[in-house]
């Protein structure tokens, strides 16, 4: 459970350097007995950064004795940007689109985190329709983003088919994102006060007629693996952790819930209008690999649920506060009003202004507790958004999940963390 | 207070029951936007993390975030949140510590282990430290980068940019070039406008926060030039437009660059070589360069 390495680190020391160290040799020792027998000493090889395995831009550097991982020292920040630097120069909405790409496979919960804390700070709620639709696109999106993250730990561990189908569902929730909002990814859709624009009929019946028709394809995808005997082998008892560490290690999201702790802040503190969902959160008995998969498997039929029940009961009416200080108004009403137009013009100069106060809000992402730690001063820009990744702490766990096990189930490990690089270096 | 975001269970008697058992550790505590910020004292917040977490009723068990702030102009320019997390209670809190560059802060890595991450991320970014977390490496940050980058101090540019060199076939580091000027627009200011102050203003309310016209805390002075006659108050008196000073200020002025013979002017703009490339007038008399005159 520890991290505490009490002899001098040889990365840290490596890092002084600035070299990189492979050994590979195996080189008899001096002095040894049986001159023919080769002594083999523990190899340091580096995994990634650039590996098809490593999702993105992970550097491990594994200490391994034989095959087996004896230290994992995860090297993170290969993708860092700056996000929070360049949100404290931005105004409120120049700053969504950053969040957009963070978690590039899930843009949606990541704004839905930062729209929600700036509206916290104003004490501002928004219409019922804004928050259904709010929530539809957010369980969309997790569908959307279990696709790729399923898909991918099954190719991790040496299957393709179930992935290529994956695709496909995934590629239909791209659509459904560009009729939404315009854009197949960085969609900057969820605005303070509300959502860009509202979806049409057409569209809402086009994500209905999705929901109907894709969920067999999931179905036959995950069939192919959820009982193959080569899949469970490769990931039933991996990377066990006890309940204890997971809340040690603050871990969140599904990984939290493989560990049977069934915490899902879309229940234990519900936020738009998630209390009115009806959904099970599933969780996992044995915290293993295979249970964070099987987590995420239901997790996307809860999410399907969802996605029905707001089709059935989203109510008519504006997608966004009359607050006209804060949300702009439409384009028709700028033709004929002076007033609408020059609230637009001062909404897209200058911005609102949120009252000074700090606060913390976090929302259920797809990968667990996406929070945001909103400092304001005042002014229309923040005075410091810190941005708390999911991935930050999963990833950190790394080093006691993988001792002792093999180098090959790294891959499996690291496909049940689902870690997206945007996200975790920012 | 009405919105959207997650709602934690209520978190009436926190404060009371943390002081209880905190103690003097506590040095603020506030209640704000239903969240409880706890202010300790430095030296003691491993202390109350661990009394936080282990004492029944409280149970803050998980430790979520660490976040740093850094206010240039306090004489302990640092904050360094800790956002704990009850699972069981359902309920968050924030602790929250005050330090400079050169005062360490406990390490509460023996507390949680998912400390080291969040703490070397800290350090990382502003330069604080922490005693006792023995792995206080930067983590963001390239290999061998200098500075921490989210202090307020530090430029939004940087000071290295890296490319790959084609000569070299590797990639080099050299100073930041700007191809431009880094360009701030600061929209707060031009909005404002004069103030009319009329008899019994006094007596109104101020605007509700968060209105976009309303005069922002930390707005700077209007940045325009007494030239024009719209300056700085400096007085109390109601602005109008016919108070004789102010109308005829820049006029006068103007009038006197007007009746400045031509010569002057051409040794002004065509005399000294500016780097500003500014339009002169159309004047046989004045040359833009004397080289190019002919």
């Amino acid at each position: 459970m520890a991290t505490t390495h009490d002899e001098i680190d040889p990365m840290v020391a490596d890092r002084q350097r600035g070299t990189r160290r492979v050994e590979v040799s195996v080189m008899p020792e001096a002095g040894d007995e049986n001159a023919g027998d080769e002594t083999i000493r523990n190899y340091t090889i580096n995994f990634g950064p650039q590996h098809p395995a490593a999702h993105g831009v992970l550097r491990l550097i594994m200490e391994l004795d034989g095959e087996i991982v004896e230290r994992v020292d995860p090297h993170v920040g290969l993708l860092h940007r700056g996000t929070e630097k360049l949100i404290e120069y931005k105004t409120y909405a120049q700053a969504i689109p950053y969040f957009d790409r963070l978690d590039y496979c899930s843009p949606m919960c990541m704004e839905h985190s930062f729209v929600l804390a700036i509206e916290k700070l104003m004490g501002l709620e928004i219409p019922i329709r804004a928050q259904y639709i709010r929530v539809l696109m957010a369980e969309l999106t997790r569908i959307k983003n279990h696709m790729l993250n399923l898909g991918s730990h099954i190719m991790d561990v040496g299957a393709m088919t179930p992935n290529l189908w994956l695709f496909e569902l995934r590629e239909d929730l791209m659509q459904i994102y560009e009729m939404v909002s315009g854009a197949r990814m960085h969609a900057n859709y969820f605005r303070v006060g509300g959502v860009h624009q509202d979806i049409s009929p057409k569209v809402l019946n086009h994500i209905g007629e999705f929901l109907d028709n894709r969920l067999k394809l999931f179905e036959d995808a995950i069939s192919l693996v959820a009982d193959n005997r080569i899949f469970k082998q490769r990931n039933v008892d991996i990377g066990i952790v006890s309940r204890e560490d997971a809340i040690a290690w603050g871990f969140s999201g599904p990984m939290i819930r493989a560990t049977g702790i069934p915490w899902d802040i879309r229940k234990a503190q519900p936020y738009e209008v998630y209390d009115r969902m009806d959904f099970d959160v599933p969780v996992g008995t044995n915290s293993d690999c295979y249970d964070r998969f099987m987590v995420r498997v239901e997790e996307v039929r809860q999410s399907w649920r969802i996605a029905r029940q707001c089709l059935q009961e989203m109510p008519e009416g504006p997608i966004g506060t009359a607050d006209r200080k804060v949300f702009p108004p439409k384009r028709a009403e700028m033709k004929q009003s002076m007033e609408a137009l020059i609230h637009h013009f001062k909404l897209y100069t200058e911005g609102f202004h949120v009252p000074a106060g700090e606060v913390y809000v976090a929302t259920e992402s797809p990968k667990g507790e996406f929070g945001v730690y909103l400092v304001s001063d005042g002014t229309n820009k923040p005075y410091r958004c810190k941005i708390r990744p999911t991935a930050f702490s999963h990833l950190q766990a790394m080093d006691f999940m993988m001792k002792g096990h093999m180098l090959a189930d790294t891959t499996a490990v690291l496909g049940a963390m689902d870690i997206v690089f945007g996200e975790c270096d920012r | 207070m009405a919105y959207s975001a997650p709602k934690t269970a209520s978190n009436s008697g926190v404060i009371e029951s943390a002081q209880a058992v905190l103690g003097d550790l506590i040095v603020e505590t506030k209640d704000q936007a239903d969240e409880i910020t706890l202010t300790v004292r430095r030296e003691g917040v491993a202390d109350a993390c661990r009394i936080l977490r282990d004492t029944p009723g409280l149970e803050y068990h998980m430790l979520v975030e660490i976040a740093g702030v850094d206010y240039p102009e306090r004489p302990e320019r640092f904050e360094v949140n800790y956002h704990l997390l009850s699972m069981t209670m359902n309920r968050r809190i924030r602790i929250k510590v005050m330090t400079d560059e050169r005062t360490p802060v406990p390490t509460v890595t023996t507390l949680w282990p998912v400390a080291n991450w969040l703490e070397r991320e800290v350090f990382d970014l502003y330069g604080v430290t922490f005693a006792g977390n023995s792995d206080l490496r930067r983590i963001l940050t390239d290999y061998g980068f200098e500075g921490h980058p989210l202090r307020k101090d530090f430029p939004l540019t940087g000071f290295t940019e890296m490319r790959y060199s084609e000569t070299e076939k590797r990639v080099v580091y050299e100073p930041v070039e700007l191809a431009q000027d880094f360009r701030a627009f600061d929209f707060l200011t031009p909005w404002n406008g004069p103030e009319y102050r009329l008899p019994g203003d006094e007596k109104a309310e101020p605007q509700a926060a968060g209105a976009p016209s309303s005069a922002p805390a930390k707005a700077e002075a209007p940045k325009v030039t007494p030239a024009t006659g719209a300056g700085e108050r400096k007085d109390d008196k109601p602005y109008t437009t016919d108070h004789e000073d102010r109308k005829t200020a820049g006029v006068r002025e103007a009038q006197a660059e007007a009746r400045k013979p031509n010569e002057d002017k051409a040794a002004q703009h065509g005399g000294v070589k500016t780097d500003i490339d500014e339009p002169v007038p159309d004047s046989p008399n004045v040359t833009r360069d004397s080289g190019e005159a002919q």
